[in-house]
């Protein structure tokens, strides 16, 4: 027993010794890309050995020294090696934050003075706030409402269609998904386009002057410029509801169709009575999903309108705090509202993880 | 018979209501493809539809050489420092590395706590499930505070580790989901023959959870891809490490009646995101269904 121990030590002081110059070599790695002065593709392809090679090298370095413990230090020590640096870095970047910027929202603007909740009176009081919480209102309403709604109204219809028709019906729908924002932001600016006079670039005043209206600026008129701008959130967000709606209609077994269809039930019926109950959870997971995503909504107005013309929304006020009046305050205090939005459905998941948890 | 008819007619409300639905998706992308490849005295005095109403077939693809040379500077014309070049160039140094890491730090986190035994392993697990959804603002201002410091505001490197820092919890649970619905007696027969969790992980998850992973990178992928606040916020406006939203997003205020010029941008930041979507959809939509809402 003994000498196995004493022939462990020198191993484990060897391995050691590589760690520690392993561990000084990236810390120089580290060094040469933060400095990013050399050629891009240069720094690029370090990352790549760094953040691949490097991990895993380090990885196998640590668990062979691990491996060398006694048997009751390597049980302990072990699942930290796998779970401490996801867990870690986690918890830096998203725990830590979470608990500094709650902090952060009970000083002033430049973080050197404790004002109590004036930050919150302000969240909760400043016409900008209140329009902000007004438009996040009819986004989640109108926006996630007509996102699950077509969704759901697509995969249902396209089910009843031929194989090959529907795989295009998802594509087209579900290609919105892979654009960002901003190109949306170009794709519907052209549509919602505005030229003085009669020749119009723009589809939708085109539109409007074959029917015989006049041409207008259509982002600047509200209260319709907000709904403008929430058909941009439905054209993105309904792909994904589609998608997972048709998966889950697939999943409905036939023979409880084929029944319906033999009592007599039309369509309409055995679409309410038997599609809808069955897929019931993945709507409510859908629809949360899409709430959650709704509510954090900044590239679309951001790019579209900037947030005026009452467009404002609560993501992008706390943009403009933070980034643009260098509030860090206001900006914290907005970021916590945000995130007590969202708390329900923290709680939500947490719970029903705590029930169904798999593997525990 | 009867039945036969109204099943006819149900079909064709059927296929006409989604044609109506797929011609409102798909016309106003179609609409900035065309517009990308007119000539910009027609792009300034006419709608795209007039290619097809009025047959005004003047094609170019000067658009996208505008958008695409590399500018000098030198030039008075505007559109020969647009460059979108270098933005794509920085967008894919951004990207890969922000998709690769992620995935086998979030591999070694979902292993050990779906098969590996230690204190507060529950606990954590749940910590990481209700950080799925806190909104990403609540990180900005304290990170952006020690990168100040670190050094590390406008560097791709802080970028990677915010990308995998935010990435990290969707990545743990979907790998997670994955990994702990392989077949216990996997594990057990491994156990048996003495191999330690380092080689079972290497020699078995990693091959076994390959479909895992690429759900999870093409999530990534197009997240990082097309994000907008993380940039703006870490990585700056320098035309040196500017990204493809952000360059587009410029455009759009300097040139925000050159259609030609705008749509072509869009479409040149939209291409590499399609050819990953459209070719990995599979992987994408596997994702979607295991249950995933990001920060």
């Amino acid at each position: 027993m003994m000498a196995q121990v004493e022939n462990k030590t020198p191993r484990i002081l060897g391995l050691a010794a590589v760690l520690a110059v392993t561990l000084v070599i990236y810390y120089y790695v580290f060094l040469f890309l933060r400095e990013g002065t050399a050629n891009a593709w240069i720094i690029f392809a370090v990352s790549l050995l760094w953040g691949i090679g490097g991990i895993w090298f380090l990885f196998t370095l640590v668990t062979s020294i691990v491996d060398l413990l006694s048997e009751k230090m390597r049980q302990h020590i072990m699942p930290w090696v796998f779970a401490a640096p996801a867990v870690l870095l986690v918890f830096y970047y998203l725990l830590l934050p979470t608990i500094r910027t709650i902090y952060l929202s009970f000083f002033n603007q430049d973080s050197s003075k404790f004002i109590g909740l004036d930050n919150f009176i302000y969240a909760f009081s400043s016409p900008n706030m209140l329009e902000s919480f007004k438009n996040n209102l009819i986004w989640i309403i109108f926006g996630g409402g007509m996102s699950v709604l077509l969704g759901l109204l697509i995969a249902a219809l396209a089910d009843r269609t031929h194989a090959k028709f529907e795989v295009l019906m998802k594509t087209a729908v579900f290609l919105p998904m892979a654009v960002s924002m901003i190109a949306a932001a170009v794709i519907w600016k052209l549509v919602y386009a505005f030229a003085p006079g009669v020749e119009q670039v723009g589809l939708l005043n085109a539109v409007a002057v074959t029917l015989g209206g006049d041409p207008s600026p259509w982002l600047t008129q509200r209260p319709l410029n907000g709904y403008l701008l929430i058909v941009i959130l439905i054209w993105m967000q309904t792909g994904f509801a589609l998608v997972v709606f048709s998966a889950a209609i697939k999943g409905i077994p036939s023979e409880l169709l084929e029944a319906a269809r033999i009592d007599g039930a039309t369509e309409l019926q055995s679409f309410f009575n038997i599609t809808l109950p069955y897929i019931q959870i993945t709507i409510i997971s859908v629809s949360t999903t899409i709430v959650i995503f709704t509510l954090k909504v900044f590239d679309i107005v951001f790019s579209m309108t900037g947030g005026n013309f009452g467009t404002q929304v609560i993501a992008n006020e706390q943009y403009v705090q933070m980034f643009r009046n260098f509030d860090f305050g206001r900006g914290s205090a907005i970021a916590v509202v945000l995130l007590i939005t969202v708390l329900p459905v923290v709680y939500y998941n947490v719970r029903d993880f705590g029930k169904n948890a798999k593997g525990f | 018979m009867v039945a036969q008819r109204t099943n006819l007619s149900s079909q064709i409300v059927i296929y006409g209501i989604l044609i109506i639905l797929g011609l409102l998706w798909t016309v106003p992308t179609f609409g900035l493809l065309v517009t990308s490849f007119r000539v910009p005295d027609d792009t300034a005095s006419s709608g795209w539809w007039e290619v097809f109403t009025k047959g005004q077939y003047n094609f170019t693809l000067q658009n996208y050489t505008a958008v695409l040379s590399p500018g000098d500077g030198a030039t008075s014309n505007t559109a020969a420092t647009i460059n979108l070049n270098q933005a794509i160039v920085n967008t894919i140094i951004m990207a890969v590395p922000s998709t690769v890491i992620p995935i086998f730090l979030a591999a070694l986190a979902a292993y050990a706590f779906a098969w590996m035994t230690f204190p507060g392993r529950k606990f954590l697990f749940m910590v990481l499930v209700a950080l799925l959804v806190v909104p990403l603002q609540m990180s900005l201002i304290p990170i952006l505070r020690d990168y100040r410091v670190l050094g590390l505001n406008g560097t791709f490197l802080g970028v990677w580790l915010a990308n995998t820092g935010f990435g990290l919890p969707l990545a743990t649970y979907l790998l997670y989901n994955y990994i702990v619905t392989l077949p216990r007696e996997v594990f057990e027969s491994a156990v048996m023959d003495g191999a330690s969790h380092p080689v079972i992980f290497s020699k078995l998850v990693v091959p076994l959870s390959m479909p895992a992973f690429a759900s999870f990178a093409i999530f990534q992928f197009l997240w990082v891809w097309n994000g907008v606040l993380i940039p703006l916020v870490f990585l700056g406006d320098d035309p040196s490490r500017i990204v493809l939203p952000q360059r587009i997003l410029q455009m759009i205020g300097q040139y925000a009646t050159n259609w030609q010029l705008l749509t072509a941008g869009a479409f040149v930041s939209m291409f590499i995101p399609l050819v990953v979507f459209i070719g990995f959809q599979q992987y994408f939509v596997r994702g979607l269904l295991a249950g995933s809402v990001k920060g």
